[in-house]
């Protein structure tokens, strides 16, 4: 049983010998293509139709999607630093959507080419104080907001990110072939300090690409606010696409109630903490008072954005947390997908409410200053002004991007870490 | 001594294994009143038990509701009518500075109701129980596995119930008394 860990492991082969190891050549690649078509074609037809704001919309899309990369990434290195047996049979699905990060680079060039459009309040602020628009808070931070070392961050970045993918997916591919339980243990120890690479790395990030939007604003707890609905989303993402491999025939066997069951909980955990982080940001800034503070939500009472605030209380957490509550909805499938991608919708509408309200230009702004005090259908209807098709275009195409390229990674490897020392406690594990 | 009831039948099994099969068996015969007594947790045992799920959760849940009105009952009356104080302008009973003690209350009677629940629901504290009167039960916190079927069980017979036990590869099998 457990002595297992002090020999070569045994594989899945051995233990469950009816649980397909592998997706079958050829299988699948209909639908990866089909994904990398409907993400191109919808990023694509979101430039032709977005205009000037097309860069706050692709934002909105690639701060949400890459929540579910760096989730993935988190979730693979917890497993290995808890020493997790619940989680092996979903641990190589969390590699293979961290091993989405190199493509997750690739697709921050059309950040950095709107990063004048994007980040115009710091980059071309003037720092020198003889000018008469002399801004000098901006002056004082300058050191850190500075475009070239934003552009140099930004690769520091996703060396980190794509290091640690990289690494954990690789070594976790090389025990399929020789089941070496020292393999395990070394990837515990390194888990350590990328997990404290991981989370300096993610709040920076969170800072720099959508906190520096408003570049006198200011809340240390902001990247944890981010990277707490980043990880629930990961999760609705992963209930959702190995539900869709089962459907297929893949998983089935490996992956039982058991495990979405404890995926669920962490679905709602994170939904939980994404409430708990949002929370502690507000009221301190609610009690304190201070106008550098308070700007932010002041901006966030204007232009429809009161309501969605109103809506992400309800949606990302009253109903979520009633709903996903109980255990039958989290071991029913049809229930938990359902709040799977419920909370994929609100997870762009929550990048829509930390990115939108900084935009000032583009020809779906909102007018300036009024429906503070309007009524719902009024606050509502002047969201909706204030958003474009384009931020669900964007976010939309780059998850079927995010699909196609993780299905790419799923038909290369093995479903499952098939020779872990801790896949019979996998295989095996109940909820009492 | 006079007057002695029975209680149920006790039988011991030498394995998890072992009392998992004797429990499904038993309640495929159709006993009800059938309870397991082993050294650590056995996954699927309560299932083959045939035991329904805990109402613990239900109470759970009234607790929390309960933190939550009274918390916000407590704040509502003390510092929107009883006592009401400005502080920095902030309205007396605001939704934000209620959420912390709503939320420590909620948690504070939800906890309290899931212990002193789970001691309700197995009518404990207890110093006695019956079973201990059985001559190995001692073992249950060692080595040793058991099977209780109780006296006010409809199918229960002090004769035909010892012998099935038995067939199941029961040992030490008793009828024990209140």
């Amino acid at each position: 049983m457990t002595a297992t860990a002090h020999h070569s492991a045994q594989s899945l082969q051995q233990l469950a010998p009816n649980v397909t190891a592998k997706v079958r050549d050829g299988d699948l690649a209909k639908a990866q293509l089909a994904l990398l078509l409907i993400g191109a074609a919808l990023i694509g037809a979101a430039w032709a139709t977005g205009g000037k704001s097309f860069f706050f919309s692709y934002l909105v899309g690639y701060m949400g999607v890459l929540g579910i990369c760096l989730g993935a990434l988190f979730f693979t290195m917890i497993q290995h630093i808890t020493r997790a047996g619940w989680s092996v049979v979903v641990r190589r699905t969390a590699e293979n959507i961290a091993g989405a990060l190199p493509v997750m680079a690739l697709l921050f060039v059309p950040v950095l080419v709107g990063s004048h459009d994007l980040y115009h309040h710091w980059m071309d602020a003037q720092i020198d104080p003889a000018k008469p628009n002399y801004d000098s808070v901006l002056a004082g931070k300058s050191a850190w907001l500075d475009t070239n070392f934003f552009f140099v961050r930004a690769a520091i970045y996703f060396a980190i990110w794509i290091g640690l993918a990289s690494y954990f997916r690789g070594q976790s591919i090389k025990q399929d072939e020789s089941g070496d339980p020292a393999i395990s243990l070394r990837l515990a120890r390194v888990a350590a300090p990328g997990l404290l690479l991981f989370a300096l790395s993610t709040t920076f990030a969170a800072f720099d690409w959508i906190m520096s939007l408003d570049p006198h604003w200011f809340s240390t707890i902001f990247g944890i606010t981010y990277f707490s609905g980043g990880v629930m989303a990961f999760f609705a993402f992963t209930i959702l696409l190995t539900r869709w491999l089962g459907s297929k025939g893949y998983l089935t066997g490996a992956m039982t109630t058991e495990h979405f069951h404890d995926l669920g909980k962490f679905l709602f955990a994170f939904m939980v903490f994404w409430t708990y982080t949002n929370f502690s940001q507000y009221m301190l800034i609610w009690y304190a008072n201070l106008p550098e503070e308070t700007v932010w939500y002041a901006h966030r009472q204007h232009g429809g954005w009161a309501i969605v605030g109103t809506l992400l209380i309800v949606g990302h957490f009253l109903f979520p947390f009633a709903f996903l509550m109980s255990r039958h909805v989290k071991r029913h499938p049809l229930g938990l997908a359902f709040g799977a991608i419920f909370l994929l919708v609100i997870h762009c509408i929550d990048m829509q409410y930390l990115i939108l309200p900084n935009m000032e230009h583009g020809d779906h702004a909102a007018p300036a200053g009024e429906a503070a005090h309007g009524g719902f259908a009024h606050e509502f209807g002047a969201y909706l002004h204030t958003i474009s098709w384009a931020d669900f275009g964007c976010y939309v195409g780059l998850l079927a991007l995010l699909g196609g390229f993780v299905l790419m990674n799923v038909r290369r490897t093995n479903l499952v870490p098939v020779r872990d020392p801790r896949l019979a406690e996998s295989l095996k594990f109940q909820n009492i | 001594m006079t007057n002695t009831q029975k209680w149920g039948i006790v039988a011991e099994f030498d394995s998890a294994r072992a009392i998992y099969q004797a429990a499904e068996k038993t309640t495929a015969h159709g006993y009800t009143r059938v309870d397991a007594h082993t050294p650590f947790p056995v996954h699927g045992l309560d299932k083959a038990l045939k035991q329904g799920p805990s109402p613990l959760g239900w109470l759970v849940l009234c607790g929390g509701i309960t933190g939550i009105c009274l918390a916000q009952l407590m704040m509502w009356w003390m510092n929107g009518v009883d006592y009401v104080m400005w502080v920095s302008g902030k309205t007396p009973y605001a939704w934000e500075t209620t959420i912390p003690i709503t939320f420590e209350l909620m948690v504070l009677l939800a906890g309290i109701t899931a212990v002193f629940g789970m001691f309700g629901l197995n009518k404990l504290p207890r110093l006695h129980h019956p079973i201990f009167s059985h001559k190995t039960f001692w073992r249950v916190t060692d080595d040793r596995f058991f099977l209780s079927i109780e006296a006010t069980d409809p199918k229960f017979d002090s004769v035909q119930t010892v012998r099935f036990l038995e067939s199941l590869g029961g040992k030490n099998v008793a009828v024990v008394e209140d």
